[in-house]
């Protein structure tokens, strides 16, 4: 007995929602008509900047999925100093992600050392063939340019990193 | 009146307009409960806008899916008893066509006349647990067989509470004849007020909302959905199922919704008819013909008003455990009804 003014309430909790969706519109879009707009941060591809990689593969190693494929082979570059020996440099061969089996967990773009991966929020990229879900360096070098400006740091923050 | 328009036709054309009335009667509730209830105010209650896509505000959207479930292959288990397991749905669906029979529609716009209808309706909506059970048993699917069972069990202990709330409307209206209970209505008076007739839904309150109860229970409705328990049983005796047979366990099971909500706005809302004073009418011979055209509309409105209620109390409410449900049944309504007989019974004999 003690029960029944809830289930009156709960009852009032959903018509009331019906006529506010009735009234002022659903909190859905309807989405090939309407886009929403995901947040900066959001987690919708991976880009790559190529010229940071130095396939030193702490994505792959890190990958729970192992989702990353780099092949890369030595090659000699022109010595920084004149006189110096010339540099022996990665050169990337291939660098893959397969998106039908990645999970979006973002570790690759945390563990990279030298800022070559990236978050973008793109998120329209679903093929009919799951063999095009594997984005090859070319294509996750095109996401680049949809990756968002970096977010200003805290104050304090940048002080601290420069040391 | 015998209606003169009906008289004329000879008799297999009367029973052909009956049973494409009766497929009318059934399939028409379904879909209408389907769309405006499940897929809108569904969506409507949880803040989103349902099937927009399939013609206007998606109105076609059951076509398309009725299109699809036609489409698929009429799958059986390997082990399944295969001839009970075809049958199975069909009995359920028989259940529902068997039901709408005795509903009136208009004076003369009824399908069959039944002095006992009230008793029949009673003991036809319980061939739908025979159904229930061989399609649980037959899978071959320990879900199923869970669920089967839990049907059963929940059928059967809301079947009592549901016929003892309508023994109270019996008793009150002296008949059991569903056509005479809507006229002991529409030409009765509260208090020597007859401007509204005296729906039942008054003074048979406890009955009406006891026997509201049982039918969300023998529709295995949200809050006793144990039977289908997506979360425990898979889909319960639906598991197996698949294609044109899950199509009509689908459509009975919104069917026989409407249907109950028919036989429950007959019983406490006057069913049909506008109440008798207000057209100077005084017996069921006096109405005129336009009430079997305008009857049929006030019955279905009343039906989608009865199925707005058991919709909103399935969209809200979550499901009830398998001892909570039996003791509702068995420790709250039964005694209730009972009591509600005794006291219509007493009031009977005095006024």
């Amino acid at each position: 007995m003690a029960k029944i003014p809830g289930l009156f309430k709960g009852l009032g909790v959903t018509f009331g929602t019906m006529v506010e969706t009735i009234t002022n519109g659903a909190n859905t879009v309807q989405y090939p008509h309407a886009k929403e707009i995901p947040p900066v941060r959001a987690r919708g591809v991976i880009a790559l900047h190529l010229d940071n990689c130095t396939s030193c593969m702490l994505c792959v190693r890190s990958c729970p999925d192992w989702c990353i494929y780099i092949e890369a082979h030595k090659e000699l570059a022109p010595p920084r100093r004149e006189g110096g020996k010339p540099r022996q440099v990665n050169e990337l061969d291939r660098f893959d992600i397969d998106y039908a089996l990645c999970m979006y967990c973002g570790i690759c773009v945390d563990v990279c050392p030298f800022d070559a991966l990236f978050w973008s929020p793109e998120y329209e990229y679903s093929e009919p063939r799951i063999g095009d879900l594997l984005h090859d360096k070319a294509k996750l070098g095109e996401w680049m340019e949809t990756v968002p400006e970096a977010p200003e740091l805290e104050v304090g923050a940048e002080k601290k990193g420069k040391k | 009146m015998t209606s003169v328009v009906f008289s004329n036709i000879p008799y297999w054309g009367q029973s052909l307009l009956r049973v494409l009335g009766g497929v009318v009667a059934v399939l028409l509730p379904a879909g209408a409960i389907v769309y405006l209830f499940l897929f809108k105010m569904m969506s409507f209650m949880q803040s989103r806008l349902g099937p927009m896509e399939a013609g206007p505000y998606g109105s076609m959207q059951l076509f398309a899916e009725v299109g699809k479930w036609l489409q698929k292959e009429d799958l059986y288990p390997d082990r399944a008893d295969r001839f009970v397991f075809k049958i199975a749905p069909l009995i359920v669906l028989s259940s529902t066509f068997l039901l709408v029979v005795v509903v009136p529609f208009g004076p003369d716009a009824w399908f069959t006349n039944f002095e006992v209808g009230v008793f029949y309706a009673m003991a036809v909506s319980s061939v739908s647990v025979l159904g229930i059970l061989m399609a649980g048993w037959s899978s071959a699917n320990k879900y199923s067989l869970l669920g089967g069972l839990r049907a059963a069990g929940q059928l059967i202990a809301y079947e009592l509470p549901m016929v003892l709330a309508l023994v109270g409307v019996v008793i009150q209206a002296g008949s059991m004849n569903l056509q005479t209970i809507v006229v002991a209505q529409n030409s009765g008076e509260i208090f020597g007020w007859s401007g509204l007739g005296n729906p039942y839904v008054i003074t048979q309150f406890v009955g009406f909302i006891v026997f509201m109860i049982a039918v969300q229970a023998e529709l295995t409705q949200t809050p006793f959905d144990m039977p289908i328990a997506e979360s425990e049983l898979v889909s319960g005796y639906m598991t197996e199922y698949s294609g044109f047979r899950f199509l009509i366990f689908f459509i009975s099971e919104f069917a026989t919704a409407g249907v109950f909500c028919f036989i429950a706005a007959v019983l406490f809302l006057g069913g049909w008819g506008v109440p008798f004073s207000w057209f100077g009418w005084t017996s069921i011979g006096d109405i005129d013909n336009w009430m079997n055209v305008v009857g049929p509309l006030i019955m279905i409105t009343k039906m989608l008003g009865l199925v707005f209620f058991i919709m909103w109390v399935r969209f809200s409410y979550p499901r009830f455990r398998e001892d909570q449900l039996q003791r509702f049944a068995w420790k709250v309504l039964i005694p209730v009804s009972l009591v509600n007989i005794m006291a219509t019974a007493v009031l009977k004999v005095a006024f």
